[in-house]
C-alpha cells in the first residue's frame, strides 16, 4: 500500500485541494469542534449544509470514498442501536418531557424526545464525516508535520507524525512477511486456535516485528542526525510548506465564526440542547 | 598538502566492549583522494568511518585516545552536527536513510534542519537531484523507487550541503549487480565534479574496482594492515590472508600458475597487461584438464506450468511461468527487485495463490495444501534472521515448527536435535538467540525449516550482506545439506554464488522467465546479465582478452579448480 | 543522555505510531466476542512506554489513534484518542523504571509491569473514556460505561496475557551474553 493511499490522498485541482495544510487543519480542528459541542438541530443543519458545500468544491467524487462512508454509516446505525439499548429515556432525561410514540415492550417505548435525540446525533456524524474525508483526501500527507509545525506544536512531534506515514507502508509489508512465514509453521491466529492460543501464538509475530523495528529506529535516527535534524532547538523550515494566501484566511475564519455560531447558541439555549419540547 | 582527514595514534573502544576496537590508526587521506576502505566484518572498518562523521564518540559512546583531525575539525571533540557540514554520510540501508515522504523531501532534508528559507530551498534541491539524475522523481515515494534510485536519493540528500568529504558505508550491500557498477560510477562522476575526497567502507572490491581508487586501506583487527595502491595491494596475498575475495580474475590468473605483479595493473581487467607467455600459460591450464562430467538427471521433484498471477487485476506480477527442478539440484533464481522472483516463491510456499497455472510436488498437484501442509515439504527461510526468530532459546525456536503435530515431547526433543546435528548448533541448544552472530542465527532459521523435513528449501538471498568467510560459512553449510539429498532454491543477486555454488539459474524480468540456463552460461551472455541487471563476470573478460574462444568452459574449468583449492583447505 | 526529547525518541514515536496503526488498522484477532478483536497494539504501546518513556509512550497512543480514526474517515474520536495517550502515560511512568532495556526482567519486575497495564486501561476504558464521552459528546452514560467496560476488559486481557508474554521475550532477547558455554 503507497503511503499516499494510508489516508487516502486523492490529489486534483479545486478551492480545497489549493488552500493551506494549515488552513484545512485550523478550519477542520474548529468545525470538528464546533459539530461537537452543539446538539441545537439548526446549527447542525446549517454545518451540514456548508460541509456539504465544500465537498462539492472539492471534485472528489462520493464513489472515490464509498468504503469511508460505508464504514461510517454501519458505525452511526451500530451507535444508534447501542444508545437505544442501554437508555431508551435519554432524550426524556435532557428534554424533561416524554411523548411516548409507541410502546415496545419492558422499558422500551418509542418516545419523540428519544427520536429528536437519535436525529441530532446521527446528525452530527453527517455533519463531520464530509469534512473529515476532505481533510484527509484532499491534504498532501507531506504538509502534515509543517501544518502541525504552524499551528504551535513542536517540530519534532510534527516530523514524528511524518515519519509515522513514512513508515507505515514498511511496517505494514513486514508485517506480512513475518506473519507468513510464521503460519509456515504453525502459528495461527486465525478461529481455528483457541483464544488463549492465539493470544501466545501473536506474540511470535510481534517479536519478530518489535525487534526488526528497534533495528530501524536505531538506523533511521543515525541518519537524521548525520544531516543535522534537531541543530535548531526552536525552529526548522519545510520544504512542502505553502505561503497563505487570502483565501486560507478566510477558510480560517470561516472556521472561527462557525465555533463562535455553535458557542453562542449554547448561551441563547442556556445548554448544549435546543429544546423543540417546551 | 595538507591532509584532510588525519587519525594519530587513533584508538576507541566501545562503552560495552571488554577490548577496543580500534587500536593506534595512523591515517592520513589527502583532499581529492579516492580511498576504498576494506576489510572482513568486525575488523573495525565500519567503525573508523563512524569516527570520521561523529557517530563516534557522540551516538556510540567510549573511549577515544589519540587525535582525529577532519577539514580542520578536532573530531571527537566536536559534535556531529558540526562534523556533517565537512562529512556527508551514505548508510547502508537505503530504506532506514529515506525518511521523507517523497524524494524532493528527503532530499531537503538537511536543508530544513538548517532553516534554510524556502525559495533558497527549493532551487538547491532541484539541482542536486539533477547532479544525480533523479529530477524527474521529485514527486515520487520511496517505495515507488528502485535500490538503485533510492540510493540516488540519498547521496542527493548528503550533496545539498557543501561538504569536502564523501563517505560511503557499503553502498553496494543492497544492490544488484548491474546497479551496484552505475552506483560506483555515480560516485566517480561526483567526485570529478565536485572535487571532493571520496571513502568507500567496502568488502566487495572486485565491484568497487570498477572505477579506479587512489588507495585501499586494508583494515584487520582493529588494525591497518595494508596501506597501498590497488595494483600494488592485488600483487600481494594480504587480501586472502584476511579474508577479502580479490577479483575473479585475479585468483583465475593465481590458478594459473602467473605470478600477479603490480606491473601488471591488476586493478582491472581492461588495463590488465599480460605477455605472450603469461597468456599461453592461462591456455595451457584451461586445456589441461577435461570438462566435468555431466551430474546423473535425477527425478523431477517440482515442477511450475504455466503460472501466472498478480497482486492486482492490472498488471501480472508472473506471466506463465514453466519449469521443472530435480531432486537434488541447487539453483539460482535471479533477476532485478521486482522482476517476479519473490512472488514466485511465496506461490510455491502458498502464501499467494495463483490465477492460472499449477505447481507440482512429486507430480501431485499442490493445489489443495494449505500452507501448513506445503510447509511440511517445501521450507522457506527469510532474508532478515530477525524477522523470522520469534523465541529467545535456539530449542524453542526450532521446535516450534514440530509442535502441535501430535507428536511427544520425546520424539519433538529427538527430532529437534538431530536437526541441531547436523546444522552445527548442537553444542549452543541452550543458548539464548540473542548470544549468536548473525550467520548463526541464519543457521537457526534454517534449522526451524530443516526440522519439519522438507525436500526443498528455498532461501531468500541467504548471502546478503556478508564478508567473504560468512558467505563461505553459509554456503558450505548449505552445499553439505545440498549432499545430503535436500533440494535447494536460491533468490540471490550473488554472481559468486551463482558461479560457485548453483548449477543452474534461472533468470526472471519483467514476470517473464527469460532464461533457464547453467550460470556459467548466464553469465557469460551480455544480453540476458543486461536484463537481468547482473553483470558480465570478469572471467569471462579474461578469457576473452587472452583469445580463449570458449569463454563458458573458461569459466566452469575456474569453477572445477576454485572447488577442489575449497574442499582442500588451501 | 541529553533532555527527554531526543532524536531517537522523536524516531521512536514515529515508529512507534507506525506499528499502533498497522496492527489496530489491518490486524484483526477474532476475541470470540462478535465484533470485539483482540488490539494488539496495546501490547506494543507498553512495550515502547517502558522503553521510551510515558511522554513517548503518551504520543504515541495519540498518533497511532488518531491516524487510525482518520483512515476510517470519520473525525476523530477524541474521548477514546485521550484515553489512548493516557494508557501510554500511565504505563510508561510506571514501567520506566523498570530498566527493560538492561536484560534481566524479575518476577516483581514483570508484576508491577502486569499491575501498571491493568491499572492503566481501567482507569483509561472505565474512567477516561466514557467520562470525556459524556462530557465531550453528551452521549448517554449506561451506554458509554458499559462501552468502556467492554473495551477495558479486553484490552486488560491483551495487555496482560500479550503484552506481558511480549515484553518477558523482549527482555530474554536483548540478555548480556555472560558466560555461555558449549555443551
Amino acid at each position: 500500500m503507497a503511503a499516499k493511499t494510508v489516508l487516502n490522498y486523492l490529489p486534483r485541482k479545486s478551492v480545497v485541494h489549493d488552500l493551506t495544510g494549515t488552513a484545512k487543519l485550523v478550519f477542520f480542528l474548529l468545525f470538528t469542534f464546533a459539530s461537537m459541542i452543539t446538539y441545537d438541530t439548526r446549527v447542525l443543519a446549517g454545518l451540514l449544509v456548508i460541509s456539504l458545500g465544500i465537498f462539492r468544491l472539492s471534485h472528489i467524487k462520493i464513489s472515490e470514498v464509498k468504503f469511508m462512508m460505508v464504514f461510517m454509516l454501519i458505525f452511526l446505525a451500530l451507535n444508534n442501536v447501542f444508545i437505544f439499548l442501554f437508555n431508551p429515556n435519554q432524550g426524556t432525561e435532557i428534554y424533561g418531557t416524554r411523548h411516548v410514540l409507541v410502546h415496545l415492550f419492558w422499558r422500551y417505548d418509542v418516545t419523540a424526545e428519544q427520536l429528536f435525540y437519535h436525529l441530532n446525533i446521527s446528525l452530527k456524524y453527517f455533519v463531520t464525516l464530509p469534512v473529515a474525508i476532505l481533510f484527509i483526501s484532499a491534504t498532501n500527507p507531506s504538509e502534515f508535520a509543517a501544518s502541525l509545525n504552524s499551528i504551535g506544536v513542536s517540530y519534532r512531534i510534527g516530523y514524528a507524525v511524518s515519519l509515522a506515514l513514512r513508515y507505515i507502508p514498511d511496517i505494514q509489508r513486514d508485517y506480512h512477511a513475518i506473519s507468513q512465514a510464521q503460519q509456515a509453521r504453525g502459528v495461527e491466529l486465525g478461529k481455528k486456535e483457541k483464544l488463549l492460543r492465539r493470544m501466545k501464538n501473536s506474540v511470535g509475530i510481534l517479536l519478530p516485528l518489535i525487534m526488526s523495528s528497534l533495528q530501524r529506529i536505531d538506523t533511521i535516527s543515525s541518519a537524521m542526525e548525520l544531516r543535522g535534524f534537531g541543530k535548531n532547538k526552536k525552529k526548522r523550515t519545510w520544504y512542502m510548506k505553502r505561503p497563505m494566501q487570502r483565501s486560507d484566511y478566510i477558510a480560517m475564519a470561516l472556521g472561527a465564526l462557525l465555533l463562535a455560531i455553535s458557542l453562542g447558541m449554547m448561551a441563547v439555549n442556556g445548554g448544549r440542547f435546543n429544546n423543540p419540547f417546551l | 598538502m595538507e591532509p584532510i582527514i588525519s587519525f594519530r595514534d587513533f584508538s576507541f573502544q566501545y562503552r560495552a566492549q571488554k577490548r577496543p576496537t580500534l587500536k593506534n590508526i595512523n591515517l592520513d587521506i589527502y583532499p581529492g583522494e579516492r580511498i576504498l576502505i576494506a576489510g572482513p566484518s568486525g575488523s573495525g572498518k565500519s567503525t573508523i568511518g563512524s569516527c570520521i562523521n561523529g557517530l563516534i564518540p557522540f551516538s556510540y559512546p567510549g573511549e577515544v585516545s589519540g587525535t582525529l583531525t577532519v577539514d580542520g575539525v578536532d573530531a571527537p571533540h566536536s559534535s556531529v552536527f558540526e562534523l556533517s557540514a565537512h562529512v556527508g554520510t551514505v548508510l547502508q540501508d537505503p530504506d532506514g536513510q529515506f525518511i521523507g515522504l517523497t524524494v524532493a523531501e528527503d532530499i531537503a532534508f538537511a536543508l530544513e534542519n538548517s532553516c534554510m528559507p524556502q525559495e533558497e530551498m527549493i532551487e538547491i534541491t532541484r539541482r542536486t537531484a539533477g547532479l544525480v539524475n533523479i529530477e524527474d522523481h521529485l514527486g515520487y515515494a520511496p517505495h515507488e523507487l528502485s535500490g538503485g534510485q533510492k540510493q540516488r536519493v540519498s547521496l542527493a540528500g548528503i550533496l545539498v550541503d557543501d561538504v569536502k568529504v564523501l563517505l560511503f558505508d557499503e553502498p553496494l550491500a543492497n544492490l544488484d549487480p548491474a546497479t551496484g557498477k552505475q552506483t560506483i560510477e555515480l560516485i566517480d562522476s561526483i567526485q570529478q565534479q565536485t572535487d571532493t575526497t571520496v571513502i568507500i567502507i567496502e568488502h566487495r572490491l572486485e565491484d568497487v574496482l570498477w572505477r579506479n581508487v587512489d588507495r585501499i586501506i586494508l583494515v584487520a583487527d582493529g588494525q591497518i594492515a595494508a596501506d597501498m595502491k590497488p595494483d600494488e595491494l592485488l600483487a600481494t596475498s594480504l587480501l586472502e590472508q584476511h579474508g577479502i575475495r580479490e577479483p575473479l580474475y585475479v585468483t583465475a590468473l593465481r590458478y594459473a600458475g602467473v605470478q600477479v605483479t603490480a606491473d601488471m595493473q591488476p586493478r582491472h581487467p581492461d588495463c590488465l597487461q599480460l605477455t605472450e607467455a603469461q597468456q599461453a600459460k592461462l591456455q595451457a591450464w584451461f586445456r589441461s584438464c577435461p570438462a566435468p562430467e555431466k551430474k546423473q538427471e535425477q527425478p523431477v521433484c517440482l515442477e511450475v506450468r504455466n503460472l501466472s498471477f498478480g497482486y492486482t487485476n492490472e498488471r501480472r506480477n508472473l506471466q506463465d511461468i514453466s519449469f521443472t527442478i530435480r531432486k537434488g539440484e541447487m539453483t539460482a533464481i535471479a533477476g532485478r527487485n521486482g522482476a517476479g522472483k519473490s512472488t514466485l516463491s511465496k506461490l510455491i510456499c502458498g502464501f499467494e495463490v495463483p490465477q492460472e497455472g499449477s505447481i507440482l510436488l512429486d507430480g501431485r498437484d499442490l493445489k489443495e495444501d494449505t500452507i501448513r501442509q506445503r510447509a511440511a515439504r517445501i521450507g522457506y527461510v527469510m532474508q532478515n534472521p530477525n524477522q523470522m526468530i520469534s523465541k529467545t532459546m535456539i530449542f524453542d525456536e526450532v521446535a516450534l515448527g514440530i509442535r502441535g503435530m501430535g507428536l511427544t515431547e520425546a520424539e519433538i526433543r529427538e527430532r529437534v536435535e538431530a536437526t541441531l546435528k547436523v546444522c552445527g548448533l548442537y553444542p549452543f541448544r541452550n543458548w539464548p538467540i540473542s548470544a549468536l552472530s548473525f550467520g548463526q542465527k541464519k543457521r537457526v532459521t534454517i534449522a526451524s525449516v530443516l526440522v519439519m523435513g522438507p525436500d526443498i528449501i528455498i532461501l531468500d538471498e541467504p548471502t546478503a550482506g556478508q564478508d567473504f568467510r560468512h558467505y563461505t560459512e553459509i554456503m558450505e553449510f548449505l552445499r553439505g545439506l545440498n549432499e545430503q539429498g535436500v533440494t535447494v532454491l536460491m533468490i540471490t543477486h550473488d554472481m559468486h554464488l551463482m558461479l560457485e555454488y548453483t548449477d543452474r539459474t534461472l533468470v526472471f524480468n519483467d514476470g517473464h522467465l527469460i532464461a533457464d540456463a547453467s550460470s556459467a552460461e548466464i553469465l557469460c551472455s551480455p544480453d540476458i546479465v543486461q536484463q537481468a541487471a547482473l553483470k558480465e563476470t570478469s572471467l569471462f573478460t579474461l578469457a576473452n582478452r587472452c583469445g580463449i574462444g570458449e569463454p563458458v568452459a573458461f569459466v566452469n574449468r575456474f569453477i572445477e579448480a576454485d572447488r577442489e583449492v575449497r574442499a582442500h583447505g588451501c | 543522555m541529553k533532555k527527554s526529547f531526543s532524536i531517537k525518541t522523536v524516531v521512536a514515536i514515529g515508529i512507534g505510531a507506525a506499528l499502533f496503526f498497522v496492527l489496530g488498522r489491518f490486524v484483526a484477532i477474532p476475541s470470540g466476542i462478535p465484533n470485539t478483536n483482540i488490539s494488539l497494539q496495546y501490547a506494543v504501546l507498553g512495550l515502547f512506554a517502558a522503553i521510551y518513556g510515558p511522554i513517548a509512550g503518551g504520543l504515541i497512543g495519540f498518533i497511532g489513534h488518531t491516524l487510525i480514526d482518520l483512515s476510517w474517515g470519520g473525525s476523530p474520536w477524541w474521548s477514546w484518542i485521550i484515553a489512548s495517550a493516557f494508557v501510554g502515560v500511565v504505563v510508561g511512568l510506571f514501567a520506566n523504571r523498570l530498566k527493560v532495556n538492561e536484560g534481566e526482567f524479575k518476577l516483581k519486575s514483570i508484576i508491577t509491569y502486569g499491575v501498571a497495564n491493568v491499572i492503566a486501561h481501567a482507569a483509561a476504558w472505565i474512567g477516561v473514556a466514557p467520562l470525556l464521552d459524556i462530557w465531550m459528546y453528551a452521549e448517554p452514560s449506561d451506554k458509554v460505561f458499559a462501552q468502556g467496560a467492554v473495551a477495558a476488559a479486553a484490552n486488560v486481557l491483551t495487555a496482560v496475557v500479550v503484552g506481558v508474554l511480549l515484553i518477558i521475550a523482549y527482555t530474554k532477547t536483548i540478555a548480556k551474553k555472560g558466560s555461555l558455554d558449549a555443551e
